[in-house]
This record gives structure tokens, sequence and C-alpha cells, in this order.
């Protein structure tokens, strides 16, 4: 897919690539790049585009395109993202991952399979966005894919990992979500008295680390 | 110095600008709903703009004071006193410690604010003191107000001017741009979004507002990966019932987005009760920068009188 910038509104420009780990790793790249050039744009990373926010009473639209142009190229040299790995300790089934049932029969595998092939994988983390400190991680096992709840529930607690369609991930707060939860863990994801506030970053890799498994 | 609330009505919270900053760590931006209205009122008690207001939603509100302060209630108009006096929105007021302010329930607009010399005291979270209600943190205590809480007030920094300002016309017309995904969705959704009157439905807080009318119909079904949304676009879920997104809005989305309410009209956007109506009006881009710059005209030789009115006040 060709880079496309568009406009949203007379605010903003969205710059809209694949949704590859290639592509997104250039965005890394490109999100930093920006933030240093031009601080007082406001970069917000999806999964496969980047959006700048801007004053267009201070700033020419013009200006920002070709930034986001010359950035774009720069990019392609291949520079390494200052990145970090965690590993997130879980504690899979039983009342902490109520759904892990549901998603061994979805996949055809017991319980004890899908607990060990979620924690094979290394996950890397595309962007963070949709609530504070939530990850959007690539990487789940494609058999592994659920589809979310009929019923979203009214809450999920903090903590919570979940697999919802194609994705896995934690709930950094508690809220509504139809994700099927898997597992729990006690890793704080958000917390707004920390500079920054969101314990990962796009870039980073995580991998679940198995605590307990519970029938 | 503090004010105690008796009582707030659907919701009243604290509110700043919001955090422009937060969207890279998932924060939404929060923020007063109308952000020319918490500016002049803030403007209209000697504050600096940018102090920390209660943003009261339909009215319903009451509050005593514990200090002696200079207010000023701007955004919706609703029946105001003090001690059972009517007072006038808009407009400097002054207050002695003891007296209760008294908000009745909004006749036009939906959103109010009540600025005090010296602005809300809450602490600073990420840059901003606004509330963020889903995240449960900023503004006071990280929730929404409730009585018998008791804010804090700072310390006034600037001379009020005695002065009223007339409330900018509202209307039922907020003026879109394309969204991203105009193309996408049929021109019968187009000439549909142009022309229905969208009723606000009961599903509207400070995330966004739901609205009612015919289906927003896309050409084909469309994969879409998650993006960046923010204040004034208007989505369409798989419904077809489009949703513009408020202050609180969560920082990425992935529904396909049919229109951006421009940045001027952003400030309309929070002040549509549920029942009324809204119609779109596409305008061009040199139009939307044009109305904005008008009114950032308007608000800077509206601090420049006030601040000459309050420099005279002594």
């Amino acid at each position: 897919m060709n880079p496309v910038i568009q406009p949203l509104g007379d605010t903003a420009l969205v710059l809209s690539v694949s949704a590859t780990l290639e592509d997104q790793r250039r965005l890394w790249i490109m999100q930093r790049l920006l933030q240093q050039k031009f601080p007082a744009w406001w970069v917000v990373l999806g999964v496969g585009n980047l959006t700048i926010r801007f004053d267009p009473m201070i700033e020419d639209a013009s200006v920002i395109e070709h930034g986001i142009e010359e950035a774009w190229q720069r990019s392609q040299r291949r520079m390494e993202v200052a990145s970090h790995h965690h590993d997130v300790p879980v504690v899979y089934g039983g009342k902490a991952g109520p759904d892990l049932a549901r998603v061994a029969e979805h996949a055809g595998l017991t319980p004890k399979q899908v607990v060990e092939r979620h924690a094979a994988a290394e996950y890397v983390v595309f962007c963070i966005g949709f609530l504070p400190g939530f990850p959007y991680l690539g990487g789940l096992d494609p058999q592994l894919a659920t589809p979310r709840l009929d019923k979203p529930r009214l809450k999920v607690p903090a903590g919570a990992v979940g697999i919802g369609g194609e994705q896995t991930g934690i709930y950094p707060n508690a809220s509504p979500g139809g994700w099927n939860l898997i597992g729990h863990t006690d890793v704080r994801l958000f917390n707004p008295a920390m500079i920054p506030p969101a314990l990962l970053a796009p870039g980073d890799t995580l991998r679940f680390v198995p605590t307990e498994v519970r029938a | 110095m503090s004010i105690s609330i008796l009582k707030t009505g659907a919701l009243a919270t604290v509110q700043d600008a919001g955090r422009y900053d937060g969207a890279q760590w998932g924060v939404p931006r929060s923020g007063v709903m109308d952000i020319p209205a918490w500016l002049i009122g803030n403007l209209l008690v000697g504050n600096q703009p940018d102090l920390a207001a209660i943003e009261i939603t339909l009215g319903g509100f009451s509050a005593q004071f514990e200090t002696d302060c200079v207010i000023a209630i701007t955004g919706a108009i609703a029946p105001v006193t003090l001690d059972k006096k009517t007072i006038g929105q808009w407009r400097t007021v002054t207050v002695r410690a003891g007296q209760i302010l008294r908000v009745g329930f909004a006749e036009t607009g939906a959103r109010m604010f009540l600025c005090v010399s010296g602005g809300m005291d809450v602490a600073l979270v990420i840059g901003a003191r606004s509330t963020d209600l889903a995240g449960g943190f900023g503004g006071f205590e990280g929730r929404a107000l409730k009585a018998g809480d008791s804010v804090s007030i700072g310390q006034p920094g600037g001379l009020a001017p005695d002065a009223w300002v007339r409330p900018p016309a509202r209307g039922d017309i907020l003026r879109i741009l394309p969204g991203t995904e105009w193309s996408a969705f049929t021109i019968a959704a187009h000439q549909t979004l142009l022309s229905e009157a969208w009723v606000v439905t009961p599903d509207a807080n400070r995330m966004g507002a739901r609205l009612a009318g015919l289906e927003l119909p896309l050409s084909q079904p469309l994969e879409m990966t998650s993006h960046a949304v923010h204040p004034g676009v208007v989505q369409v879920p798989p419904s077809g019932q489009p949703i513009l997104l408020m202050a609180d809005a969560q920082t990425t989305g992935g529904y396909p987005k049919i229109a951006q309410v421009i940045r001027a009209d952003l400030w309309r956007i929070g002040q549509f009760r549920p029942g009324e109506t809204i119609r779109f009006v596409e305008v061009t881009l040199a139009e939307a920068l044009d109305a904005l710059s008008t009114q950032r005209h308007w608000l800077a030789q509206l601090e420049t009188q006030l601040k000459w009115r309050a420099s005279r006040s002594t």
C-alpha cells in the first residue's frame, strides 16, 4: 500500500500506510522524529496510520504535509527504536480467566494448550490507545483468535488479560468490555501519577509468563 | 478558601483546557466542552484564561461560597440566583462568604461554566486539572462532584473587570468538512448527512452523542484498523447511526469517519441537549479557516477589552 496523506477536518492530517510490522516500525521512528523536530504538533499513532493535529492559525497544512513526507522517507533508514521488554506474570483460568474454556473450545485445544501458546509468543506493542495505557499488541497465534462476546461485560477488572478477535491485550482500568478473559495480571499498565503514565510504549515487546493455571 | 457543593444536577465536574499531550498514552483530551465560554468566564473574574472551572450539565446545581470572591457563569442560559436574588450570566458577580448560588434548569444550551476568581485549586495530573471520568483521575479526586464536596479555590491573581459579555449566537447548524472515509459512504449517505435534521438521543454524554436519523450506509463493507479520533469527529458504527465525538472521546477508534466538525464550531457540539436537532452544513477548508480566524479575533478583542476594564476598576 502506498502511503496516503489525507486531511481530517481543518486541524489534522492522517498518514495511512499498511498495518504490517514493517510499516509500523517506520511509524514509530516517524513519531520520534516528528516529536523532536516539531514539538508543537500532536502526533497520535494508530495501527498502520499516524495522525498529526495542529493549530491551523499558526501552522499551514502544506508544511505539515511536507514534514510527514520527509519523516516517512527518513524512516526508511533502519534506525534503532529505543524499546523495552516486559515480562507480564499472568494467572490463567479460574475466576481470573472465566473465558479460557470458551477460547480453548473455539481453538480446538485444551485450556493448558491455550495458555502454552498464548505464553509462547513474543508480542509487539503497535501503539497505545483506546483506553489510557492500553497496548495494541501484534503477534497473537492465529489459532487463538476468538470472536468477541455477544454481550459485553459491564465491568471487566483492571489487569484482565483477554482475546478479542485477532487481538490480545490487557485492560489497564476497570471498564466495560467484550473480550474473552483468559487470565489476570497485577502489572499496572497505567498510573496517572507517573511520568510517563503508561508502562508500555510503541515498539516495546512483551511476553506473558504463566504463574498459575487454574481449572 | 473553598466552595461547598450542595447539589450537582446531572453532572458537575472540574475542567480546564484538557490533556492535549495525552493521546500518546491513550489518555483522552477531557477538558471543558465549550472553550470560548470558559475562557470568557475566566476573563470576567480577572483570571488567567486557562484556570479550572466547574462545568455544570443542564443545571440543577447549587453551592455555598466559604469566602468572598468574584464569579461568572457562562455557557448555557438558566435561571441563576444568589441568595434567591436573580443574577445575570456572562457577567462579573461579586459574592460574599456564606452566600448560596443556585443554578436552575438550562433554558438554552446544555453546559454552564462556573468560573471563580483564583480558579478551582485541584492538582495537575498529566498536565491538566480536568476530570477524566472514565480513567478516574484528575479534577476533584478523579470523579464527578457530589453534594458535600468542598472544592478549594486558588489565590486570585488579577483584578476583575465589572463587565458583561454578549453570549455568542448558537443555532442548530454545525459546519463540517468531509471525514477521511467520506468517499467510502454512498452518495445517498452524503445527501442524508447534509439534509437530515439529526436528533440528539438521550445516549449523549461527555464522550459523544448518538444521533438519530436515517441510516448512513457504506458503499461496501470496510475493514479498518484503529486510528486517532478526537472531538468533532462524526463516526458511523455498523448500525449506520452516527456518533458525534466529544471531549472525553477515546483517543483511537475503529469506525469510519464520515465528517469532522470544523474547529470554529467545536464549542457548539457540547451545547446540544437530548431531543434537539443538529443540521450539518458542508463548507470549504477556506471557509473553515476563515470562521476560525473570526472566532480568534472575537476572543482576542474581548480579552483586550476586559483587561482594559479590569485595569480601570481600581
